[in-house]
């Protein structure tokens, strides 16, 4: 049960049909081969305009696909009516909710649509699965508030929520953590990781959030400018230099070893720094963004050593035979700045 | 389960005032019914029309014949128009997903009454609608498809132009200049008109109540029936449309069936409400927000049957104003919705702080 894909695709093609009869489809991606598995949590990356909406658009029925098939739990999806795709497939999107005067359990009682009968009504089953969603996403304080009132981040837990009501296999989410700050971002994620761990759904997010997609995701999917799809685990798309080119851009890098972009290339000297694990950490990133290189071999002219010193750190740089002492991470990068200027000048 | 028991107790209580305002509604429809029958240019007191309703002798024989043969079907023909034109608003502005639009603003009034003017042009030269609906129930039949397929018409084309245009203003606008033209076309036809005909059209767009003789009502009945119920009908999936077509779709709302069914519906409303009593604007309009303001939900499955009973008072209401009770004058209906209800929008921008939040 586990190994079998809820949302599989052979072929497929994405993109938008012509506007006029003797222009051609607009394509935006093909040769899509990709599968959701239940319990997984799966992240889609890629550049702004790469296509991620329309991909997420077109796997819940929404859009239709320009070739390929779509397959849900091993039927296509054509062959499915929109009450009973939404059966299966639920979302949550990026349009705009301009609602008002309406409560947050009313919202996400609307999630049982394709449940109900022609007027809507909802019978005590409905209010359990209801009420389970409204539990599981943690939005009890909330359920009587006017959905106009609610925070963004708030928002985007009701319409999960609303989306689990609708009791499918896997929930489709485009960009669930955009607006957002970042422990809401963050608790989004959680919530969503947590959710596909104890209900064994199915869940698809696009995003932004590099650092965080690479941490939360059993799975990625890469799409880049060319409307080329990889896909994998994160360590192993890391690995191979994957992520890195679907992200090549020439204003900033990514950093292999530490999983992260840098802004800048190093153009300045190679620095040592060791010491105390979580100052290393911190002080090596304000010496990237100077433009400094970080390495560990052992033969460079500028080392830091960084030390908890009686509950305080400190900060000792090394240059030649010369010893400097700093007390925060200003005060080193200022003296570095000066020894510099010194270098530059001679 | 301790915390379902509570959601349970809760969602008592937020539900629970529901069916009271719906109560206090359906008393205000039948206060309102009453002063309707009451007041006119001659007062009529209440014992003698519970009289005359229950199918006791009046002590005056003329006072019987005012309350069976004009205000009865004058008050039923208001109860129709209210409730038809409101529930037509409140779909227009859910489908619309803007609170601004209804049956007079996006230009479907207006295709109405194109209707009409087509079907009094091509009936020849001495006919007027009032001959038309006099003529038979044929005839009154006419009259409603003319009305409704020039609603129709008009609500397609902007159904056509909405697939393209995305945004709401820009297609409210849309709907706007479409109105414009359909009476720009009219005017053409009025131009070339005899001038008894454009005399009766002209007292046609006045609009009135009391056109509609107690042997015709049943055609204006049957519409305004058929049309609500499609509209209660479309409750789940006009529900599903307040977050937006793809959401909707998502959730498994048959959204492009449901697009038609709301505009046959709507047409319908409004088609035969314009074709019987002329074009009555901006109830359509204001009751919607009214309700939702006192209701305080969203959800089509309370909202509309509140907005038929709203509308109802509210047209009630202002035929009351209109007939200027105590004197034999009678002012245009169309006038007295739009006096009324204009100020009622205001408030309720002003009470709301902005329009889009008391919507959606």
């Amino acid at each position: 049960m586990k190994e079998q894909s809820i949302i599989s695709t052979e072929d497929l093609k994405i993109g938008f049909l012509p506007q006029r009869a003797m222009k051609s489809a607009k394509v935006v991606a093909q040769q899509i081969n990709v599968a959701l598995k239940g319990g997984q949590v799966v992240c889609l990356l890629g550049p702004n305009g790469s296509g991620k909406s329309t991909l997420i658009r077109t796997l819940s029925g929404l859009h239709a696909p320009l070739g390929g098939t779509i397959q849900l739990g091993g039927h296509d999806l054509t062959r499915f009516s929109i009450r009973q795709a939404a059966r299966e497939i639920s979302t949550v999107l990026t349009d705009r909710l301009t609602v008002g005067n309406l409560s947050v359990y009313e919202l996400v009682s609307f999630g049982r649509s394709p449940y109900t009968g022609w007027f809507g009504s909802l019978t005590p089953k409905d209010n359990e699965i209801i009420e389970w969603a409204i539990e599981a996403t943690g939005i009890e304080q909330f359920i009587d508030r006017d959905v106009l009132h609610l925070s963004d981040g708030e928002r985007q837990k009701v319409m999960i929520a609303r989306a689990l009501a609708q009791d499918t296999s896997a929930i489709l989410l485009d960009e669930p953590t955009a607006h957002l700050d970042l422990p809401n971002r963050v608790e989004i994620i959680r919530l969503l990781r947590e959710l596909a761990r104890e209900t064994q759904k199915g869940i698809l997010l696009s995003t932004h959030e590099l650092d965080l997609a690479l941490k939360a995701a059993d799975h990625l999917w890469l799409i880049n400018m060319k409307g080329e799809v990889f896909t994998g685990t994160p360590e192993d798309l890391v690995l191979d230099g994957t992520f890195e080119s679907v992200f090549e851009q020439d204003s900033f890098d990514f950093d292999r070893a530490t999983g992260s972009f840098t802004l800048h290339q190093p153009t300045k000297q190679p620095v040592n720094i060791y010491g105390d694990e979580v100052a290393v950490f911190w002080t090596r990133r304000a010496l990237e963004r100077e433009g400094y290189r970080v390495d560990d071999s052992n033969g460079n002219s500028l080392q830091i050593e960084a030390l908890s010193r009686e509950g305080r750190l400190e900060w000792t740089l090394l240059k030649e035979s010369n010893e400097l002492s700093c007390g925060s991470v200003e005060e080193l990068i200022d003296k570095l700045r000066e020894i510099t200027q010194l270098v530059d000048a001679d | 389960m301790k915390t379902s028991q509570s959601a349970y107790i809760s969602e008592h209580k937020r539900t629970g005032m529901r069916p009271l305002y719906l109560g206090l509604l359906l008393g205000g429809v039948v206060v309102f019914f009453m002063l309707n029958l009451m007041l006119g240019s001659v007062d009529i007191p209440l014992v003698d029309i519970l009289k005359i309703l229950v199918g006791r002798e009046s002590t005056h024989l003329a006072w019987q014949k005012i309350i069976i043969n004009i205000r009865i079907p004058r008050a039923l023909t208001a109860i129709l128009a209210g409730s038809a034109l409101s529930v037509g608003g409140l779909q227009m502005q859910t489908f619309f997903r803007n609170p601004l639009a209804g049956p007079s603003v996006l230009g479907i009034t207006s295709g109405a009454s194109l209707g009409v003017a087509i079907v009094m042009l091509a009936a020849g030269t001495i006919t007027s609608i009032f001959a038309i609906q006099q003529l038979s129930a044929l005839g009154g039949w006419i009259i409603i498809g003319a009305a409704s397929l020039g609603s129709a018409a008009v609500l397609l084309l902007i159904l056509l132009i909405s697939l393209k245009v995305r945004d709401n203003v820009t297609l409210l606008i849309i709907g706007l200049m479409i109105g414009n033209i359909t009476i720009a076309m009219v005017s053409i036809w009025q131009y070339f008109s005899q001038p008894e005909q454009i005399r009766d059209y002209l007292i046609w767009t006045f609009g009135s109540l009391g056109g509609v003789p107690l042997n015709r009502l049943w055609i204006l009945a049957i519409a305004v029936v058929v049309g609500g119920l499609i509209a209660v009908g479309m409750s789940k999936s006009l529900n599903g449309l307040l977050l937006g077509q793809n959401y909707a779709q998502s959730m498994g709302i048959p959204v492009s069936s449901s697009r038609i069914w709301i505009i046959a519906s709507t047409s319908i409303l409004a088609g035969s409400v314009t074709a019987f009593c002329g074009p009555i604007g901006f109830v359509g309009i204001a009751v919607p927000h009214l309700t939702r303001s006192l209701l305080g939900t969203n959800d089509h499955r309370v909202l509309i049957p509140g907005t038929l009973l709203m509308g109802a008072i509210l047209m009630l209401a202002c035929d009351i104003v209109a007939q200027v009770p105590g004197s034999s004058t009678t002012l245009p209906i169309s006038a007295i919705t739009s006096l009324i209800g204009s100020p009622v929008v205001i408030w309720v921008i002003i009470k709301r702080k902005n329009l889009q939040a008391s919507f959606s």
